[in-house]
């Protein structure tokens, strides 16, 4: 007898605070010269600094402090004239120094927001996510449990770890409380997580695969009576991995909460974590006594006081905002909501932009990679971004299709051939022999005999009705193969039949 | 040519009247009949040593240009990672542990081709005054072998003492160089925090360690403090500046129109007489010397004690807390359906004395919520206040001068019992560390009424080591022109085997 | 304040993660109770008005250019390793989920 999502938000008013851990894409960790590069051998990005070998010291990594203080700045931040690293102190294998360093009370940047928007029955709707605080930190290694049924830490019989990831950058981006959003809770969850990623992307700092972890959402949720002021208990789901799961996620525990609520049972504060395949989270094991992390400022690291000229000098280094930008292509491009939409949703907006910027029409580039393009990733099962086809290629197949070099059916054939591997457009078309025919007297030939075949369909034609004119073009193109552009031969036969 | 100065020793060298090859075996003899007695040493590397010297020598044969130590053998404190060599800190939990890599010290002193003869003893992780506290044993002051050399450092400097290498490395929390010197009767100086990279120093308190060098003669430490200092991007705590000109200042030994602050402080109750005695002919011959004397008070040293019975543990329950028995050093308890948290805590149990014990649970009790501020954070405003006196004192004096310790050395096991008791040994060198300036201590003579060397400090401003180097020097030259000859030629202990 | 229980040293000791026996945990509460009342001397100067110092040397802004060092070998990182397999460092099973 669970609860419908209806149920929960007639009652309810939810209450959201997100975490968003980021990786940074720099090229050596925030404390040492190792290599970050994702997925290499175990233990073969590791020094005596991120090891945590006795003696070793950390030095910060100036570009990571950059690319912090650009994410601040693009999310609306103050950036602290002064800031500190405090370590975090509590005991875990995969963490080789047993102490995080962190920032605590004195982080990098506070106070900013981000505007996301949604889609609802009444519109498109704004909703302001106010910024708390953007702090650098550190990741830990990898621990790979053994023995258990299901490579999962419960039942394992021992661990082995890898610290590769052990001292990348992190920067962790904390929400203020997010009241307000009544039942589009899971929806702006999931708009503000898509919106961060693509600022974080806009700005280069981070890879931001939430399927390889470098993004990764922590979603607390907390429900309280509709018109009640004070907040209710919160759960903390962690390590959400993808934006459709930080939906599921909040929505799921909205529903677990009211719930508990309804049945007069209390909600624990708790760390819960969040399982892809039933959309639910679970409880993680709560420690018997509170953890202590007993803060204190990094004695092996100094503060950090950027002055105002660095400020500034990064501030212009700042893109163009996502939404603003998409907002400007939007209108340059003249394209529909509901098309603009698509693009974004099937993530290729960056895709068809190149394209343009190669010199195609954005109507053909859209038409391209979300028709005949995401058709065949589709089929292949696999993401477009994933095929051999590049805004390149397609821009240049656009330009052929213009010069009248391509028929659009041809052009199909060569995006098909360069998707398979087979080279370039240009060794697609002539290992494939692709030609338009553009011989008039060749065409003629075809013409005359196409008429001769079907004498009562010219017959038709002559006597001026048109339409018949199809049949007698697709023998037209059939003869000649496809290679015929079909407006050319529509003209000619016109002609021959008296209908110019 | 063992008892000789490094500076002599090297002199000989570079005229060719012996090899480094032969002066390194030379000191490996001497600590083969002396250290089982002294037990200075935790671990010798004869063979590394002997070919680091053959190196020198062949180097020296082509006629390469070479540093002014190269060839000087040395002892080396076992916090420091040297690479493939047993690094312990005087402790069970890293029994075994061979570093992949060389702290920054080693790296200058290989670059300066000064052999390293081995790992000296010292207490647990650097926790002590007396060597007591090493997981290997203790380490006999070679004055008097029933006696402590001092801590934590006791084995870097009882190895001076017993002539078993003519310079040392030491580290300096709250006097672990100065106060092994004062008892011993050699010069020990931390310099500047800062001065000396901290990389590869196994970490006691980060705030306050600094490492620095332990001699036979001011000149020796100078030779030794331009050999290791200099600024090191991989400690991003170290000062990127030039170091002090302590070498020019240790040869000019000049002290005409310096001023010398007395701290009022760091003398009277509690200082031993012979302490004191020869405190006051130390400024005697100081004011003989050209230098004016003058009178400083530095009200909060009162609490300087205190507060670093709060900043070290906590820095050091921290920085203690990577010796978990995952990924290197002892592990206990590894047995079937053992969890990582019950190793990690037997292995602690097991691996770390007494004292790390007590002082790692006082820093996580300092650090812990509810106490932060009135512990570790009042901690933290003392040591502000402390560095004002400094900047209020240095306005009226050059140089601060003090006893190095209250008292000379103290007999092994006299003070196990009584923690507060051995944490007052820091009572004068305490101060320094909290504020980071430089400080040396040296010979001042021996104590009458026990016949022990007494210690003398001398406190520089930050990156203003040379003017304690100007200082010491000039009052050891008007010292040994009392005595006639070296302090340590009146060292009975090893009379006999000397 | 300047006192400890034997329950607030386990306590302690749980959070630094040392076994203690109750003998260790009684004697270190009494003898803590001497050295807290001796250290807890600092907050007799120690006024609002006073700003900490967690650092001896006013440095600021150190940091390193972006570039990567060679790393150890997986050989060397793992040799003082008390037990590896698969090129990673075996450690018994864990029991807490990270915090």
């Amino acid at each position: 007898m669970s609860l419908t999502y209806e149920d929960v938000i007639a009652k309810y008013e939810p209450v959201l605070g997100l975490e968003v851990h980021c990786e940074l894409n720099t090229n050596s960790k925030m404390f040492c010269g190792c290599s970050t590069i994702f997925g290499a051998e175990p233990n073969t990005q590791t020094c005596p600094v991120c090891l945590a070998l006795p003696g070793a010291l950390p030095v910060v990594n100036e570009k990571a402090i950059e690319s912090t203080i650009k994410i601040g700045l693009a999310l609306n931040c103050s950036i602290a004239p002064f800031s500190r690293f405090a370590r975090k102190n509590y005991f875990y294998p995969d963490m080789p120094k047993n102490f995080q360093i962190s920032q605590y009370d004195e982080p990098i940047c506070v106070n900013g927001y981000v505007d996301v928007e949604i889609e609802t029955e009444e519109g498109p709707k704004k909703f302001r996510v106010e910024i708390e605080r953007v702090h650098m930190e550190e990741d830990t290694g990898k621990s790979l449990h053994v023995g258990g049924a299901t490579g999962r830490i419960h039942g394992a019989e021992y661990s082995l770890l890898d610290y590769n990831r052990a001292g990348i950058p992190l920067v962790e981006i904390v929400t203020k409380i997010v009241p307000g959003t009544g039942k589009y809770a899971p929806e702006v969850a999931k708009a503000y997580v898509a919106e961060l990623r693509d600022i974080l992307r806009s700005l280069g700092v981070s890879d931001v695969k939430m399927e390889q972890g470098s993004l990764r959402c922590d979603a607390n949720v907390s429900l309280r009576l509709i018109g009640a002021e004070k907040l209710g208990t919160r759960s903390e789901t962690k390590n959400v991995n993808s934006l459709r799961s930080v939906e599921r996620a909040v929505r799921g525990e909205m529903i677990r909460h009211a719930e508990l609520l309804n049945k007069g049972e209390r909600v624990v504060q708790e760390t819960r974590h969040f399982q892809e395949e039933s959309g639910l989270t679970r409880s993680g094991r709560s420690k018997e006594q509170a953890e202590d992390y007993r803060y204190f400022p990094e004695p092996d690291l100094v503060p950090v006081e950027p002055d105002a000229a660095w400020i500034e000098e990064l501030r212009a280094q700042l893109p163009e905002r996502p939404s603003v930008h998409r907002k400007r292509l939007q209108e340059e491009w003249s394209v529909p909501d509901k098309e603009m939409a698509a693009m974004i949703n099937a993530d290729l907006l960056d895709t068809v932009e190149a394209t343009v910027i190669l010199g195609s029409d954005p109507t053909k580039a859209r038409s391209w990679w979300l028709g005949e393009i995401s058709r065949i990733a589709n089929e292949q099962n696999v993401s477009v971004k994933e095929l051999a086809i590049t805004p390149t290629d397609v821009a240049e197949i656009v330009a052929l299709v213009a010069k009248g070099e391509l028929t659009d059916k041809l052009a199909r054939q060569v995006v098909e051939g360069v998707i398979a591997g087979e080279g370039k457009p240009a060794a697609v078309i002539s290992a494939r022999g692709i030609k338009v025919v553009n011989d008039d007297s060749a065409l003629m030939a075809a013409i005359e005999k196409a008429c001769a075949e079907q004498p009562e369909t010219a017959e038709k034609v002559r006597n001026g009705h048109l339409p018949a004119a199809g049949a007698l073009i697709g023998a037209i193109m059939k003869e000649t193969k496809g290679q015929a552009d079909a407006a050319r031969v529509r003209e000619l036969l016109l002609g021959h039949l008296g209908q110019a | 040519m063992i008892r000789k100065s490094a500076a002599e020793m090297a002199n000989a060298l570079a005229q060719g009247a012996i090899t480094s090859v032969a002066l390194t075996q030379l000191h490996f003899n001497r600590i083969a009949s002396v250290d089982k007695d002294v037990h200075a040493f935790l671990h010798l590397d004869t063979d590394g040593a002997l070919a680091q010297a053959a190196a020198v020598d062949a180097k020296r044969a082509k006629g390469e240009k070479l540093s002014p130590l190269a060839g000087v053998p040395l002892a080396l404190k076992d916090v420091l990672a040297q690479k493939g060599i047993p690094t312990t800190c005087g402790s069970k939990i890293l029994e075994g542990w061979r570093p992949p890599y060389d702290s920054t010290v080693v790296s200058n002193l290989k670059k300066n081709d000064i052999v390293i003869l081995g790992k000296t003893n010292m207490d647990e992780f650097a926790m002590g005054s007396s060597t007591e506290n090493s997981a290997y044993g203790p380490t006999h002051n070679p004055w008097d072998l029933a006696r402590i050399p001092g801590g934590s450092g006791g084995g870097s400097a009882a190895s001076l003492a017993a002539f078993e290498a003519p310079l040392a490395i030491g580290t300096d929390t709250g006097g672990s160089i100065r106060q092994p010197a004062a008892v011993t009767g050699t010069v020990g100086v931390k310099p500047t925090y800062g001065g000396v990279s901290r990389y590869g120093l196994v970490a006691f308190s980060s705030s306050l360690d600094q490492a620095g060098p332990c001699a036979r003669t001011v000149l020796d430490a100078a030779l030794l403090h331009e050999a290791i200092a200099g600024h090191d991007p991989k400690d991003a705590t170290s000062i990127n500046a030039p170091v002090p000109q302590v070498v020019a200042a240790a040869k000019s030994a000049d002290v005409k129109g310096m001023k010398i602050g007395v701290v009022k402080e760091l003398n009277g109750d509690g200082y031993q007489p012979g302490v004191r005695a020869r405190f006051e002919e130390s400024l005697e011959l100081l004011a003989k010397a050209g230098a004016e004397i003058v009178e400083v008070s530095c009200p909060n040293f009162e609490y300087a004690l205190a507060a670093y019975y709060l900043i070290a543990p906590s820095e050091a329950s921290s920085n203690l807390a990577r010796f978990d028995a995952m990924r290197y050093g002892l592990r206990v308890g590894d047995i079937d359906g053992a969890s990582a948290e019950e190793v990690m805590k037997l292995t602690r149990e097991v691996g770390f004395g007494r004292e790390v014990k007590c002082r790692i649970i006082l820093g996580t009790y300092a650090l812990s919520s509810g106490y932060y501020d009135a512990y570790y954070g009042s901690a933290q405003k003392v040591r502000t206040l402390i560095t004002q006196d400094f900047t209020n004192a240095f306005a009226k004096a050059d140089v601060l001068v003090s006893p190095t310790c209250p008292t000379t050395a103290f007999k092994i096991g006299e003070k196990s019992d009584d923690p507060l008791a051995m944490y007052l040994n820091d009572i004068a060198t305490i101060p320094v560390n909290m504020a980071g300036i430089g400080g040396m201590s040296l010979p001042s003579g021996i104590a009458d009424e026990d016949g022990l060397p007494v210690g003398f400090q001398i406190m520089s401003p930050v990156m203003k080591d040379e003017r304690m180097y100007s200082v010491g020097a000039a009052l050891e030259a008007a010292l040994l022109g009392t005595w006639g000859a070296p302090i340590l030629s009146k060292a009975p202990a090893l009379g006999g085997v000397a | 304040m300047s006192s400890l229980s034997r329950d607030e040293v386990a306590n302690l000791a749980r959070l630094a993660r040392i076994e203690m026996s109750e003998e260790e945990l009684v004697n270190l509460a009494s003898e803590f109770t001497v050295i807290l009342e001796a250290v807890a001397r600092v907050q007799e100067v120690a006024g609002a008005d006073v700003a900490p110092t967690s650092h001896p040397l006013p440095l600021r802004n150190v940091f390193r250019p972006d570039v990567t060092t060679p790393s150890l070998t997986p050989e060397e990182a793992l040799s003082g390793a008390p037990a590896s397999e698969d090129q990673r460092f075996r450690v018994p099973q864990i029991l807490g989920e990270e915090a």
